[in-house]
């Protein structure tokens, strides 16, 4: 039985490893989904911690300042002013009235400053966009900047 | 011509059913004639579905816009190509080819094993009609095609359609999704023959040897689709990169990591005779897991930026996976006496081991996916929502896919049972010194990057053990037959072809590794430029020579001249454009990409600036990542050279285990 032993051992140290790994990036990662509402509730708890927050971007409220671009996130009538402090240049669906997803961290200004932003648009007949198949790839994403 | 539409598929499905009924009845109550008649309802619901996908298709093709599906998905001035695309383009056209490729998987089993395996047949034919009647119900109830728009009683057409997503609207798109379904729907195969196989008690291992092909190509369509979907990630998105742990990218890899994993596991049951449960396992879940796929992409079960419309399809999906995996995990426990091993490990450092290892590390990686993309919703029934970015994937993924590149290096070379010093010595000696060799050189040329290194080494490593292997071969058979090398490596190759073709696909995936590391070393720069500004990246001066704007029917665009010189050499101009499609109100990119095989020089028109004066253009210098590509080509031609027959008929030799032979003879007195 020694052989098996052997393996085992082999076995734990490779999954232990890997569940190790996992663990570990789970917790430096991971981000929460919150509602703008909910942001609101969350009080202190909401800084510093990295965040996703969804809405429809109010008409009218795009402000680009200075390279900067500033906008407002409705959803349920509740508001948030994002700051997008990313690099890469907004999605091509990113425009008024496009439903967003925005990731970053609350300020303590009340500003949420987005890292990344996503956006999707409605089209002609539906009230959401076209579905598409498996495989293909995220098209509105145009901030992913992580990949291997 | 909708109502023949709607009658096809609804006769589809209950010919379907009745074939399930009749295979099964027939198989239990051994009455051929039921049998026939189960098979011949096979070849039947193939007919009704190509009928309904014809009518579909004639109406995407001639914009019949009383259909709600074609308003969707096509346009009047779309190309024809596109029009054809459109029917796997939307939720209710691509559930229809899944049937049609299910049905088409089916007869052609159906018909070309209909004087085999007949114990076994019945239940294959039935397990592939009850996958087809579950896709005919959601067809018929749940997404059905042929929906037509109407106000008040009257039917309507409306003057013109959305058309497809214009992302969609690239040629490798058009092809993408057919070569992943192709995948998908293809694991049906095997399962059923797993299946059949557990069922009717068969021994041996028939059901691998028959459905060895099959898994192959469906392996090679699954891994085709997958490269094809980075390609056009690269070519479309506009962000210089091919791979973004999407959720729907994820699902398209499970059954690809799980296929990768049973297609090397069958080897050791057709060479040793053991991992039996295992084999069925890998199998069913590989199946399962294409259902799941296709579940994730269909119901809005996972947050997804692919935004597929949140649809109640997703408890029809759930309800099967749950009955489909009861059931065969039943069977597989009712059946496991059936499924004994016929020999052990020995050693750690031998074949077995290898390729125990390999599925360890296959599996791992597919649940760590699995894991990844379902959390958000398992969180979420646990309190708050959480996601996992393509951070937490690429911290896992990275040493797993470094500990696999290392296993295709050795397993192979590992003897079965137990692997001598000697032969580690000849095997790994020159491989592993040039390899640390290269890690030496690079560190001395500053490369700091952990990962990198590693990976670096491997490559080698790998490359170096693949080349030895032919030459070695090469070399004999030349000696032999007073060949050149190169023939006689053609030769060797056609004497094995499963081995040496095996060998030729893990240098493709050595080469994919070898892309994918460069992403390490990537640049990229973004400034907004008005004509005759320039813009540095690494060794890269772009100016922009031109911006140019104008429209046509179908978008409107924006386009920069960029020129680009090197070191003070003019190496031409690139021009990336940007579109902005009216009838979707949908922005898409079109890359401006001068590849070689060193670096990868890639422009993006990221938008005009606020002011709408200058143009905002993203530059990434992108190394090795044609690669990629390549070893991308390398592994289909691997995958084709495995399904070559050999030129020598190589069965695996079988090491018995005597005493079980006697207990079978016992048995069958």
């Amino acid at each position: 039985m020694k052989k098996y032993g052997k393996f085992a051992a082999l076995i734990v140290v490779v999954v232990g490893t890997l569940g190790w790994l996992a663990a570990t990036g789970m917790n430096e990662t991971k981000t929460y989904y919150k509602t703008i509402s909910e942001l609101g509730q969350m009080g202190d708890q909401a800084y510093g911690k990295r965040l996703r927050v969804g809405g429809d971007v109010e008409s009218g409220s795009i402000q680009h300042t200075g390279g900067r671009v500033q906008f407002v996130l409705v959803q349920d009538k509740m508001k948030l002013t994002v700051a997008y402090t990313g690099t890469d240049p907004l999605p091509d669906t990113f425009r008024d009235g496009a439903q967003a997803l925005a990731d970053g961290k609350l300020g303590s200004d009340g500003v949420f400053r987005a890292k990344q932003i996503q956006a999707k648009c409605a089209s002609k007949y539906e009230a959401k966009p076209g579905q598409l198949a498996p495989g293909q790839s995220a098209p509105n994403i145009n901030t992913g900047k992580s990949s291997i | 011509m909708e109502n023949l539409g709607s009658l096809a598929i609804l006769l589809a499905f209950c010919v379907a059913l009745y074939a399930v009924v009749a295979s099964v009845i027939g198989g239990i109550r051994r009455k051929p004639f039921l049998v026939v008649s189960g098979q011949r309802a096979v070849y039947s619901v193939w007919v009704l579905i190509t009928l309904a996908s014809s009518i579909l298709v004639y109406a995407l093709m001639t914009g019949d816009f009383r259909f709600a599906y074609v308003a969707e998905h096509s346009n009047r001035s779309m190309p024809i190509l596109y029009k054809f695309a459109a029917w796997w383009g939307g939720q209710e056209g691509s559930l229809l080819f899944w049937s049609w490729l299910l049905s088409t998987y089916a007869a052609v089993v159906a018909f070309t094993n209909r004087r085999k395996h007949r114990d076994m047949m019945p239940y294959v034919v039935a397990v592939l009609a009850t996958v087809q009647t579950f896709f005919l119900l959601l067809n018929n109830f749940i997404a059905n095609p042929f929906q037509m728009l109407a106000t008040d009683k009257l039917i309507v057409a409306v003057p013109d359609g959305n058309g497809l997503s214009p992302l969609l609207q690239y040629p490798a798109m058009a092809i993408h999704p057919p070569m992943l379904y192709l995948g998908y729907v293809g694991f049906a195969v095997p399962f059923a023959f797993a299946i059949g196989s557990l069922i009717t008690r068969q021994p041996g291992d028939g059901w691998i040897h028959t459905t060895r092909r099959w898994t192959l190509v469906t392996w090679l369509f699954q891994g085709t689709g997958i490269m094809l979907g980075a390609a056009w990630a690269y070519h479309v998105l506009g962000w210089g990169g091919y791979w973004g742990w999407d959720p729907v990218e994820n699902a398209s890899l499970l059954p690809w990591l799980s296929g990768t994993a049973f297609l090397h596991s069958v080897m050791m049951q057709e060479k040793k005779g053991m991992m039996k449960v295992w084999n069925i396992v890998l199998i069913s879940s590989t199946f399962f897991l294409c259902i799941l796929g296709t579940f994730m992409t269909r119901s809005g079960f996972v947050e997804s930026v692919h935004a597929f419309a949140r649809s109640d399809i997703g408890k029809y999906f759930v309800t099967f996976l749950a009955l489909g995996i009861a059931a065969t995990v039943y069977l597989i426990l009712d059946r496991l006496d059936y499924l004994k091993s016929e020999s052990q490990l020995e050693s750690v450092v031998s074949r077995e081991s290898s390729f125990l290892f390999n599925n360890l590390i296959l599996l791992a990686s597919c649940f760590a996916v699995l894991w990844g993309t379902l959390f958000p919703t398992i969180s979420e029934a646990f309190g708050s929502r959480i996601a996992l970015d393509a951070d937490w994937y690429n911290r896992l993924m990275v040493p797993i896919g470094l500990f696999l590149l290392f296993l295709t290096g050795v397993g192979p070379l590992f003897a079965w049972r137990k692997t001598s010093l000697e032969s580690l010595r000849k095997n790994f000696q020159w491989p592993g010194i040039a390899a640390l060799v290269l890690v030496g050189a690079l560190l001395a040329a500053g490369m700091r990057h952990f990962y990198a290194l590693i990976s670096f080494g491997f490559c080698l490593f790998v490359a170096l053990t693949v080349i030895m292997e032919f030459y070695r071969g090469a070399r004999s058979i030349a000696a032999k037959n007073d060949m050149n090398l190169v023939r006689a490596t053609v030769e060797l190759t056609y004497r094995n072809t499963r081995r040496y073709g095996g060998y030729l696909v893990h240098m493709g995936i050595v080469l994919i590794f070898i892309g994918v590391t460069g992403h390490a070393f990537n640049l990229n720069e973004v400034k907004e430029l008005n004509k005759g500004d320039s813009l540095r990246i690494g060794a890269y001066n772009l100016k922009m020579v031109d911006l140019q704007q104008g429209e046509n029917e179908n978008y409107q665009w924006h386009r920069a001249t960029m020129q680009v010189t090197k070191n003070g050499e003019s190496l031409g101009t690139l021009e990336p454009e940007k579109r902005f499609y009216k009838a979707s109100k949908q922005g898409t990119s079109e890359v401006g990409v001068r590849s070689r095989l060193n670096e990868d020089l890639y422009l993006n028109f990221g938008g005009m600036s606020d002011d709408n004066q200058r143009a905002v253009i993203q530059a990434y210098v992108l190394p090795l990542v044609a690669w990629i590509w390549i070893g991308g080509l390398v592994l289909i031609g691997g995958t084709l050279v495995c399904l070559v027959p050999s030129k020598i008929k190589m069965q695996y030799a079988r090491t018995e285990v005597v005493g079980l032979i006697k207990k079978h003879a016992t048995v069958q007195n």
